[in-house]
């Protein structure tokens, strides 16, 4: 089959390698019908996740149709039309029996080496790094599916792939940022980062009550349609002084909530932000957390800062202290998936949302390796690019 | 105070000499197995028997003590003639009773002991084990040392067997159901005595990551009914480094 592996940093690209097949009994293999570049997986190409190898297949939110099922495997039969976690569970250890899907005990075969870093590992991803599993990814003609009688949820016939493929990862993961800022009546959130979770994180905010949605950023593009298509307020972060245009926006109360939808690589132009792009290419600080520093001071006292931009490492200069200071509550982590993939799917079908307003380009697996130096450089109006691996 | 509370002072920063640093249930492996090596060792002729005399003897003292002076931060001691001790403590998402069963099925082991080849019970009580070794395959003939339902298995091997080894694994009920606490002790000198020790950890095989995995392999089997693995999946070619890192990993 063909697939997108990984060969260093700023370099992927189409290869020919063997399909695969079931290894374990509670396996599937599902033929790719149509799967996404997330902006996660540009941390991969930008080399910032570390014990990633040369070969690697990467990709992380796929669907499509089972084509061979393990022995242990009931509720799936072939021919099925699933959409698969892109956070591997086995839905039997505590964390799964807690719903903590994401945090799961026994899908990381590669566990000790997260032991290390972490003290303990998360579950298993897919294409996502082998001290996450190394299990290979779902930017491929075939993908095989571990515990695939607790992942894969069945779509109906009559939605189309690209309305349900982002039920994998990133509408959960927005929907799930905008539960973790406990909205109440009257609150406004403000979302760093208009990329495709910002942009179902600001949908996902007023599905959940949210008075005023604040949508930062610094791309045209990405303002505009957080304007046009989730009706939120915006600022240009080039043109004003976040803090303060947050505190003036909010009667000088600040946000109730903050959402990072950034993460580990955040551009910025303030002085902090040079500083760490410097550490980092010095290989002195591992993650870039301007946008983390600027959601601590903006957000208004006892308020929530919500997380689903990903940190991997080490962050230097975290205002701790303002942190505590205003009594925050951080609420982060891989995304419990399974949890919100029936749910979200109700509210597609239900016709309050379709998710595929953030699609900006239909690739082939071949044009791959060029979109994703497009989507790195934000050029092209890229937001969000879906690949039929088939075309 | 409860079982949890000793087994964390036991890694306190407060556990100096003279105070109690070990569980009570550590304690009863350190004494059961402290005594059946200080047994084999006597029954041994020459260092190596001698070694583990006094690597038994030292148990006793840490297993009635309830101290022990080089426990630390180290989950493996080496003793300084060579004999190596590991513990390791995972818990389990279910009830006592069918991890008891299925570890007391020493024929199970080899599906999560990734170095045990074989383990054929035999009529008497006694079991005889295959494993792989830096060396080869070493074989040896166990017996049950200890047996109570539900809360202990205690093993020693045999004398004159290529490896000298005492474990012992111990079942506890966690609070509120949340499963089943399962602690591995295992004393044993390596083919080679220390040397060995220090080839084994060369090759990643350090005997703490090598138990820690097996308890893994262990918990996985009994919650999942499968040990995760990438072991056979596609990929892409591999560069040189790429695959030198994916034999250490």
């Amino acid at each position: 089959m063909k697939a997108i592996c990984w060969q260093g940093k700023d370099n992927v690209s189409v290869e020919n390698v063997p399909d695969p097949q079931i290894i374990n009994d509670r396996d599937a293999v599902i033929k790719i019908t149509r799967t996404a570049i997330c902006g996660s997986d540009l941390h991969l190409y930008d080399g910032y996740i570390p014990t990633m190898e040369k070969g690697d297949i990467i990709g992380h939110e796929f669907m499509g149709e089972v084509v061979e099922v393990g022995k242990n495997v009931n509720n799936l039969k072939i021919g099925d039309r699933v959409v698969v976690p892109f956070t591997i569970a086995c839905g039997n250890c505590f964390f799964c029996k807690q719903r903590l899907w994401s945090l799961c005990d026994n899908s990381n075969p590669n566990a000790a080496i997260a032991e290390k870093a972490y003290g303990f590992s998360g579950s298993g991803l897919f294409g996502y790094s082998h001290m996450l599993g190394g299990y290979a990814g779902g930017q491929a003609q075939y993908a095989r599916v571990p515990y695939a009688d607790v992942g894969p949820h069945k779509v109906p016939e009559h939605l189309s792939d690209e309305q349900v493929l982002f039920l994998t990862d990133i509408f959960p993961t927005a929907y799930m940022a905008a539960e973790n800022c406990n909205i109440q009546r009257g609150d406004t959130v403000a979302i760093w980062g208009c990329g495709p979770v910002g942009q179902l994180a600001i949908k996902s905010a007023y599905m959940l009550g949210a008075e005023r949605v604040i949508a930062i950023d610094s791309v045209e593009d990405r303002l505009q349609m957080a304007e046009q298509q989730g009706k939120a307020e915006t600022l240009d972060f080039r043109e004003v002084n976040v803090v303060e245009a947050l505190k003036e926006l909010t009667g000088g109360q600040g946000p109730d909530a903050c959402i990072d939808a950034v993460g580990l690589e955040a551009h910025g132009t303030t002085l902090d932000a040079v500083y760490d792009r410097v550490k980092a290419a010095t290989f002195m600080a591992t993650d870039r957390p301007h946008v983390l520093r600027e959601a601590i001071q903006a957000c208004r006292k006892g308020g929530t800062l919500s997380i689903p931009g990903v940190y991997g490492g080490m962050l230097d200069k975290v205002p701790f202290g303002a942190a505590f200071g205003k009594g925050l509550t951080f609420k982060m982590g891989q995304t419990h998936v399974h949890n919100y993939i029936g749910p979200l799917l109700d509210k597609i079908e239900g016709g309050d949302i379709d998710p595929s307003f953030i699609i900006t380009h239909r690739i082939t697996l071949d044009e791959a390796p060029q979109t994703y130096e497009m989507f790195k450089h934000r050029v092209d109006h890229c937001i969000k690019a879906v690949i039929d691996p088939w075309a | 105070m409860t079982e949890r509370e000793h087994g964390w002072r036991a890694f306190g920063p407060d556990s100096g000499v003279g105070s109690t640093n070990i569980s009570d249930n550590e304690r009863f492996v350190s004494v059961v197995g402290g005594g059946a090596a200080l047994l084999l060792g006597l029954a041994r002729r020459g260092v190596p028997g001698a070694a583990l005399a006094l690597g038994g003897a030292y148990l006793i003292y840490r297993g009635t003590s309830g101290h022990s002076p080089i426990y630390g931060a180290l989950n493996v001691q080496s003793t300084h003639e060579g004999g190596v001790k590991v513990r390791k403590t995972m818990t389990i998402n279910r009830p006592v009773e069918d991890v008891y069963n299925f570890w007391h099925n020493f024929e199970n082991l080899p599906r999560f002991m990734q170095h045990l080849q074989e383990v054929r019970v035999m009529d008497n009580g006694r079991s005889h084990w295959v494993a792989t070794a830096p060396t080869g395959t070493v074989e040896w003939d166990a017996e049950i040392t200890t047996d109570r339902p539900n809360e202990i298995i205690g093993w020693r091997s045999l004398p004159d067997s290529q490896i000298t080894n005492v474990g012992g694994v111990h079942f506890r009920p966690a609070p509120a159901n949340r499963g089943t606490e399962v602690e591995v002790s295992l004393v044993y000198e390596p083919p080679a005595g220390a040397a060995g020790a220090l080839i084994a950890k060369l090759f990643g095989e350090e005997p703490t990551v090598q138990v820690t995995e097996d308890l893994r392999r262990f918990k996985s089997l009994m919650e999942a009914g499968e040990i995760p693995t990438i072991e056979g999946q596609t990929h892409g070619e591999r560069s040189m480094i790429g695959k030198a890192l994916s034999g250490v990993m």
